[in-house]
């Protein structure tokens, strides 16, 4: 009995799956009733980003398009690929955000396996739009290809 | 610019001499909700609402009248052939072309000025020539020229503008010079709202023998056009940008301009005679119309001309400056913000930044509020740096826009603010 005891206390640190990621930000989500609820706390992300390291800020790093400018890089740490992104407007640092949550520290094989369903899910299809050339979609497929570089 | 604003009523449906309310109700489109909330469309320098006296006609013209013109000889054939040209004589007289000849269809402000370019521009420009293109111009009076440069050997040269967005009509005229050929000028700037001093700067063009291509994509919704007092030798306008449909368009030329250039396209219409070996150009204005055009939204092109003709442009030219001067103020108020171009003579455009947010981020957000507006460059990317900024927030007034929903603008810009500060 005792040696359950230990054993339940033992706090094993698993990393959360890219779908339990994005379960939870679905549930995180469903709190929210009113449309600025929902921009409040992406704006909200977006300001908490953690700050892009300076060197990452180069042109190969740029998405650009017609509305605002988005800088996303990686790095690998422990065969995990890790990201980091800025952008001069707010929203869609805050969606970046939420995608580096999803797929930051997840190995390569994963993130290509993985579709960000919770787009959808929490209402910012609208921003997946191939018009916009900076639009999430254009950021999820560079996600995938620096994982897609890394494997290769 | 209207004084009278503070002696306004702002919930009253009379605004001036125009009944709003009643304008409204002939625009479909605008009785919707978007994201919920009642639109408010304040996106009409991109392009402006259709009234259902246009879409009908779209509709008549395909339920009773379609059929291929001018080489028909049925009565279908007939009737769509009188109907499309009657839209060019009505056009013809509302812009005060000499006769209707001199007005050519094309699919848009764009396509009139690349078909200048190519024809007029690549037959004339040599090696060393200059055209003077203005600070303020859209990338359709932009690009083409600089294509059109690239191809002759000749230079662009842009006129400056002052801060508030006007041109510097000094600087212009030391510009001026024999090498000068062409100069390309809107009438209206999209971003800005400048009315140019087009007139003028055709007489001063005309002074040392150069052509001058005025885009009047912004200008024919708000402003009386009389191409013949502007002396303008081309003029370039897009229907979908006062009430009439998408795809169609015209270029007014001076005749003997227009006579002497070549073709722009080859193909049916726009020939006499056609051998193996070679061919003969048609007349005016089939010399420029190659292939079957877009006869329905020509004919209907007609509708929008008739509904604008009905209500006034003057009416409408005093409703929209109401708008703007209420606008004006009302954005003013707001902490930060700061309205890009201050010209004198303006239409009603607004275009404005707000310190420390990206103009993305509003648009994003008054969409949420079923308002529409445009961000970003607006097409004039040379013009953006040239204000030294990366774009702006732009409220665009048309004849159907209200007090009101100048007042909810401003109410929903606030209450962005407060979410993005
Ligand atoms: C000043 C100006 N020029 C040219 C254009 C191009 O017109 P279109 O796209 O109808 O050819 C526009 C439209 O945005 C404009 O505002």
């Amino acid at each position: 009995m005792g040696i359950d005891k230990s054993i339940k206390n033992v706090e094993v640190k698993v990393l959360e799956t890219i779908k339990e990621i994005q379960d939870q930000i679905i549930s995180d989500f469903e709190l929210f009733d009113e449309w600025d609820e929902k921009y409040a706390y992406i704006i909200e992300m977006g300001k908490k980003l953690a700050p892009m390291p300076e060197h990452f800020k180069v042109n190969e790093n740029k998405i650009k398009g017609c509305q605002s400018t988005v800088w996303l890089a990686s790095e690998v740490q422990d065969g995990r690929l890790v990201y980091y992104a800025d952008s001069d407007a707010v929203i869609v640092k805050g969606l970046v955000s939420l995608l580096i949550k999803v797929f930051s520290n997840h190995k390569a094989n994963e993130i290509i396996a993985n579709e960000p369903y919770f787009i959808d899910k929490i209402g910012m299809q609208q921003h997946l739009s191939m018009t916009r050339s900076n639009g999430l979609a254009a950021m999820v497929k560079q996600m995938k290809m620096y994982a897609i570089a890394f494997q290769s | 610019m209207n004084t009278l604003i503070n002696d306004i009523e702002p919930y009253t449906t009379m605004q001036g001499d125009l009944d709003v309310q009643k304008i409204r109700l002939d625009f479909p489109v605008l009785n919707q909700l978007v994201n919920g909330k009642p639109l408010i469309y304040l996106d009409n320098a991109a392009t402006t609402q259709k009234p259902k006296q246009v879409i009908d006609s779209i509709v008549n013209y395909y339920q009773f009248a379609n059929a291929n013109i001018h080489r028909g000889i049925h009565t279908l054939a007939e009737r769509a052939t009188a109907e499309y040209e009657a839209t060019r004589k009505s056009l013809s007289t509302f812009i005060n072309s000499p006769s209707p000849e001199q007005v050519i269809f094309t699919r848009g402000t764009t396509e009139s000025i690349n078909l200048v370019a190519f024809t007029y521009g690549k037959s004339v420009l040599k090696l060393g020539d200059e055209i003077l293109v203005s600070a303020l111009e859209h990338h359709s009076n932009l690009v083409p020229w600089l294509m059109i440069a690239k191809e002759t050997g000749a230079v662009v040269k842009i006129i400056p503008m002052n801060d508030e967005g006007e041109l510097l009509i000094e600087e212009y005229q030391k510009m001026l010079s024999e090498k000068v050929k062409i100069v390309a000028i809107n009438h209206v700037s999209n971003s800005l709202g400048t009315i140019n001093p087009v007139k003028q700067m055709i007489a001063m063009a005309h002074g040392v023998g150069a052509v001058v291509v005025v885009d009047g994509a912004q200008s024919v919704s708000h402003l009386d056009i009389d191409v013949q007092d502007l002396d303008a030798d081309f003029y370039a306008l897009s229907s979908h940008k006062f009430y009439g449909p998408t795809g169609i368009g015209a270029l007014y030329g001076k005749r003997a301009l227009l006579e002497n250039m070549p073709p722009y396209q080859g193909g049916g219409e726009m020939i006499k005679d056609v051998f193996y070996n070679s061919f003969t150009v048609n007349e005016l204005p089939y010399k420029f119309e190659a292939g079957t055009p877009n006869i329905a939204d020509t004919v209907a092109l007609k509708a929008a001309i008739d509904y604008i003709q009905r209500i006034s442009k003057v009416k409408i030219r005093d409703h929209e400056n109401v708008l703007l001067a209420h606008a004006t103020k009302l954005l003013s108020e707001i902490d930060g913000l700061k309205i890009i171009g201050q010209a004198k003579e303006k239409v009603s455009v607004l275009s404005f930044v707000i310190d420390g947010v990206h103009h993305q981020d509003i648009g994003i957000l008054l969409d949420q509020e079923g308002i529409a507006v445009r961000t970003g460059h607006h097409c004039t990317q040379p013009l953006m740096e040239r204000c030294g900024i990366a774009g702006t927030t732009r409220a665009s007034f048309a004849m159907y826009n209200t007090l009101e929903e100048i007042n909810q603008l401003q109410w929903g810009l606030t209450k962005v603010l407060k979410m993005l500060r």
